[in-house]
C-alpha cells in the first residue's frame, strides 16, 4: 500500500500538525512515513505545503509533480497552486475559506475566489469540498479546521487510513484539553 | 533500540547525544536551529548547551571544550560558517583532543537563506573531512561515526545536512538513552607546542594534513556511505552519481528492474577515489546529480584525469543539471530521461502540451509578512513618517524586521549580512553626509556583531542613528534567547546584558528608548534624536508580539469609516483588509496593536489594548 499525499495553506493554519497527525496514524498501522514540512522565514503568512509519504517504495519525503494521490488544501489558491502535483484521477480535499493576503489589496494580484473554485471543480473530478466557515462556527473554533479537513480526507476513499487510526493520532498527540473538540472535529461531516 | 518519527536537526542531536557529546555551542538560524534545541531539550546532566552570541563564539567555546578532551559539537547554518570560518580555519591546523563535530546545514534554494555556499567545498578549502547525509536515518548514524573519525584522526569533521533532510521527517531507530556513550574528558593538558600556532607549527600540521587526506581518502573508498550500486537489466555502460536529498530523488526516478549504476557519495572530502575507480570501471559515460557546487563532478573529472580513463562525465558543468537551485524530483527526472533516453525526450519536447499553470485562474502571491501587530511595523512606521520627504538611507539587517522591505512599508534599502546595516550606513554616509543615515538591526543581530559596528562608525566619526529593534528574541528562527533576555539555554535566569548600556559604554551621548506602539511619541523621538550630531541610537523596545499574549482586540466602526484606506495603505497589517470600499479587521488575527487606531484620521478604530 502507498499514499502520497500533499498538505497546502498559509502559514498559521495547522497543516504541520495534519502531517504529524497523518504520520502518527500510518506508524499506528505499522505503515512506513516519511514527510517534509516549509518552515522558517515562509511561515509568516506564506504559501505553506507538506508532504507525506506512506508506505513502502518511496526514497524521498518530497512528492514529485504529477504523483501525489490526494491533495488536502486548508485554502482554495492553495490547492490550485499546489494542483500540478497532482495525478490523473488523484483526489482534492479543499477548504472553501479564502484568506486573502495583504498584497491583494495593496496593488499585487487580485483574488478571485469564483475564478479559483470554478477552476478546482472544472479540473478535479474527485473533488471534496468543506465549508470551513460553518465547520468553525458548528465547532466553536477556527483552530481544528485541520482535523475537519482529514476526517473529509478518512471518508473520501482517498487515504490509506481510516478514521480510526486518525482517531488514534489525535489521542496520542493532541493535549488533554483539545482533545475532545478534535474528536469532534474529525467526525463533523 | 526504539522508533522514533524525527525530524533531521532532531536525529542529528539524539545521535550526538547517543555518541557521548558534553558540549555543544550554535547560533540559530534555518534551517539550522532545531539540533540545539532537540540537545537542550533531551540532555543528561553532564551536557552543557549553549546559544552563543555567534557562530565564531560557537566555534571557539566548542574547540577549548575538545581541547579539553569532550565531545563536543557546533551547529549553525551555511552563512554562519562564514562568521565562524577564521577559528575553524586555524583549528584545522591544530586539531582537536575530544571528538568535534560541526554542523552546517546548507540551504539549496536559497529558501531562507542570502547565499548557495556549499559546505561540501568549504570543507575542500579548510581541508577538515565532511559527511553529506541523505536522509534521516543516514543523518544519524552519520553525526556518530563523524565523532568516532574526529576523535580517532584528531581533526574537526563537518556535517552538513541540506533543509531537505534538516526538515524532513522519518521513523527510524535510535539508541535508548541509557545505551547513550559517556566519556569522561581527559581535561586540558598543557603543550604549548601542540596548543599555540605558529607559522613553524602550521607548516608542520599542513603537510601531516595531506598525508591525513589522503590517507583517508583511500579508507573512506570502503566506507558504506560511499555505496556503487551494480546496475540492473540491459547494462548501457553508464552511470550515476549523486548524493545528499538529490540521490533520492534519483532514486525515485529509477526503475529498479532496469537501471544504471549509480554511484552515492556521503563523504565527498576526502573524496573516495578507489571506490570512483570501481564506479567508473567500463563505463562510458556519467551523469552527477549534485545540489549547489559540482562537487563530485569535479572529483571525477580529477579521477579520470588522474587514471587516464575516458569516461565522460556530465552534470553542472556539462549544462545537463541547473548550476544553481534547488534540485527537485522532477527536474532530476527530466535530467536523467534526457541522459539515458535522449531521442525520447527530444521528442517529448516537441509534442509539449499546455501546462496547468498556462490556463489556471490568477493567484494571490503570498511572500512572507510581518505578523498583524508586530512592533517592526510601527517602529518602521514611525521612522518613515518622522523622516517624511527628507533624504535619507534605511540599512536593514537579518531577521524578522528584514520583511519592512515589502510594501507599503518599503523600510529596509540595503540587506547584506547579520550586523551589516550599521557599517553599510557607515559607509554610505562617508560618500553622502548630507543623507539622513538609519541602521536598523535587531536585539540578537545587535549582539551577534552589531556592537563592532557601533564601535567602528562611533570611533570613525560618522554621523547616522542607530534603531535597535528590541522585541526581547531572537523571533525569526523560532524564538530563542540571547543574552538581553536574561535567560540561558542551560535553563538559568541570569543578568541581562543591557543594550542600552552598551551603547552608552560605546560613548553615544544620545540613546533614547521609546514603546514604538506609542505612535507620537515615537514619532517625535525619532525627529528627536535624528537631528543629534555623530551616531546615536534608539531602542525600539516592545515584545515580540508570538510571545505576547493579545489583550483586547481593535475593532472597526463601519458607520464612522469613511473608506480612505490610509490603515490598509500605510501599515500593511494582515488584519486589515478591505470590504464594501470600507476597512474592517480580522478578529482571528488581530493583536490589539492600537497602531491602526493612532493611524485613522477619524478615529473609527478602539477597543485594543496594546501590551
Amino acid at each position: 500500500m502507498r499514499d502520497d499525499i500533499i498538505l497546502c495553506g498559509v502559514g498559521g493554519q495547522g497543516t504541520v500538525l495534519a502531517s504529524k497527525l497523518l504520520a502518527a496514524a500510518a506508524m499506528e498501522r505499522g505503515l512506513p512515513v516519511k514527510t517534509a514540512e516549509t518552515i522558517g522565514m515562509a511561515q509568516r503568512g506564506g504559501s505553506v505545503f507538506s508532504h507525506v509519504r506512506l508506505g513502502e517504495g518511496s526514497s524521498s519525503p518530497l512528492i514529485g509533480r504529477g504523483r501525489a494521490d490526494l491533495i488536502i488544501a486548508f485554502e482554495p489558491a492553495e490547492a490550485v497552486r499546489q494542483l500540478g502535483y497532482l495525478r490523473e484521477g488523484g483526489t482534492v480535499v479543499v477548504s472553501e475559506g479564502a484568506i486573502v493576503p495583504v498584497s491583494a489589496t495593496v496593488g499585487g494580484p487580485a483574488y478571485d475566489l469564483d475564478a479559483i473554485m470554478g477552476y478546482l471543480r472544472e479540473r478535479v473530478k474527485n473533488l471534496v469540498v468543506v465549508d470551513a466557515a460553518a465547520a468553525a462556527l458548528e465547532l466553536g473554533s477556527a483552530k481544528c479546521l485541520n482535523v475537519v479537513l482529514l476526517g473529509a480526507a478518512s471518508r473520501s476513499g482517498a487515504l490509506a487510513l481510516g478514521e480510526g487510526d486518525i482517531e488514534a493520532a489525535i489521542r496520542r498527540l493532541v493535549p488533554e484539553r483539545f482533545l475532545e473538540l478534535n474528536l469532534r472535529a474529525l467526525e463533523y461531516a | 533500540m526504539h522508533k522514533e518519527f524525527l525530524m533531521g536537526n532532531e536525529a542529528i542531536a539524539l545521535g550526538a547525544l547517543a555518541a557521548g557529546v558534553r558540549v555543544v555551542a550554535g547560533y540559530p538560524g534555518t534551517p539550522s536551529t532545531e539540533v540545539l534545541e532537540t540537545v537542550a531539550k533531551n540532555r543528561t546532566d553532564d551536557v552543557y548547551v549553549e546559544w552563543s552570541i555567534n557562530e565564531k563564539a560557537a566555534m571557539e567555546v566548542a574547540a577549548g571544550a575538545a581541547y579539553a578532551g569532550a565531545r563536543t559539537m557546533v551547529t549553525c547554518k551555511q552563512v554562519g560558517l562564514n562568521v565562524a570560518s577564521d577559528p575553524l580555519m586555524s583549528l584545522a591546523y591544530i586539531g582537536v583532543k575530544g571528538g568535534m563535530v560541526v554542523v552546517v546545514a546548507d540551504d539549496p534554494g536559497p529558501i531562507s537563506s542570502q547565499t548557495e555556499q556549499d559546505t561540501r567545498t568549504f570543507a575542500q578549502f579548510c581541508k577538515v573531512p565532511v559527511f553529506d547525509p541523505s536522509g534521516v536515518g543516514e543523518a544519524y548514524a552519520m553525526v556518530q561515526d563523524a565523532f568516532e573519525l574526529s576523535e580517532r584522526l584528531g581533526t574537526p569533521v563537518i556535517l552538513r545536512p541540506t533543509t531537505r533532510v534538516d526538515h524532513g521527517y522519518e521513523a527510524i531507530e535510535v539508541a535508548d538513552k541509557d545505551a547513550w556513550k559517556s566519556v569522561a574528558p581527559e581535561g586540558f593538558v598543557k603543550d604549548s607546542s601542540r596548543w599555540v600556532i605558529f607559522p613553524r607549527l602550521s607548516v608542520i600540521n599542513h603537510a601531516k594534513i595531506e598525508r591525513r587526506n589522503e590517507e583517508l581518502g583511500s579508507e573512506l573508498s570502503d566506507s558504506g556511505y560511499n555505496r556503487v550500486e551494480a546496475e540492473v537489466g540491459s547494462a548501457k555502460r553508464m552511470g550515476i552519481a549523486s548524493h545528499g536529498i538529490s540521490y533520492t530523488y534519483v532514486c525515485d526516478n529509477l526503475d529498479e528492474r532496469d537501471r544504471p549504476r549509480l554511484f552515492k557519495v556521503g563523504t565527498p572530502f576526502p573524496f573516495p577515489e578507489q571506490r570512483a575507480l570501481a564506479f567508473l570501471d567500463g563505463l562510458d559515460e556519467v551523469l552527477c546529480v549534485e545540489e549547489l557546487d559540482p562537487v563530485i563532478e569535479r572529483a571525477l573529472i580529477q579521477v579520470c584525469g588522474k587514471y587516464g580513463l575516458s569516461t565522460k562525465i556530465r552534470g553542472k558543468l556539462t549544462g545537463d543539471i541547473a548550476p544553481s537551485g534547488e534540485n527537485t524530483v522532477e527536474s532530476v527526472g527530466e535530467a536523467i530521461r534526457g541522459f539515458l533516453h535522449p531521442a525520447q525526450l527530444a521528442r517529448k519536447n516537441k509534442d509539449a502540451e499546455p501546462t496547468e499553470e498556462s490556463t489556471a485562474p490568477q493567484l494571490p502571491v503570498r511572500p512572507p509578512v510581518l505578523c498583524a501587530g508586530c512592533p517592526h511595523r510601527a517602529s518602521f512606521y514611525a521612522v518613515k513618517r518622522a523622516m517624511g520627504r527628507s533624504k535619507t538611507v534605511y540599512c536593514g539587517d537579518i531577521g524578522c524586521y528584514t520583511l519592512g522591505n515589502a510594501r507599503p512599508l518599503d523600510m529596509v534599502d540595503t540587506c547584506l549580512c547579520m550586523g551589516a546595516g550599521i557599517t553599510i550606513a557607515q559607509g554610505i554616509y562617508h560618500v553622502e553626509p548630507d543623507t539622513a543615515c538609519f541602521a536598523f538591526v535587531g536585539d540578537s543581530t545587535f549582539f551577534a556583531s552589531g556592537i563592532t559596528g557601533v564601535v567602528n562608525a562611533y570611533y570613525n566619526q560618522a554621523n547616522l542613528t542607530v534603531c535597535v529593534l528590541d522585541n526581547s528574541t531572537t523571533a525569526m528562527t523560532g524564538h530563542q534567547p540571547h543574552p538581553g533576555t536574561g535567560r540561558t539555554m542551560m535553563g538559568q535566569v541570569v543578568d541581562a546584558v543591557s543594550i542600552e548600556a552598551v551603547l552608552r559604554a560605546i560613548g553615544l551621548k544620545t540613546v533614547e528608548t521609546v514603546n514604538p506602539l506609542d505612535l507620537d511619541r515615537a514619532v517625535a523621538t525619532v525627529q528627536r534624536v535624528a537631528d543629534e550630531p555623530g551616531v546615536k541610537a534608539i531602542i525600539f523596545k516592545s515584545p515580540c508580539v508570538v510571545l505576547a499574549r493579545p489583550q483586547a482586540k481593535s475593532t472597526i466602526d463601519q458607520g464612522a469609516c469613511i473608506g480612505c484606506l490610509r490603515c490598509v495603505r500605510e501599515l500593511g497589517c494582515p488584519a486589515i483588509f478591505v470590504r464594501d470600499g470600507k476597512a474592517a479587521i480580522d478578529a482571528n488575527q488581530c493583536t490589539g496593536c492600537t497602531l491602526c487606531e493612532q493611524v485613522c484620521p477619524v478615529g473609527a478604530i478602539s477597543g485594543g489594548e496594546r501590551i
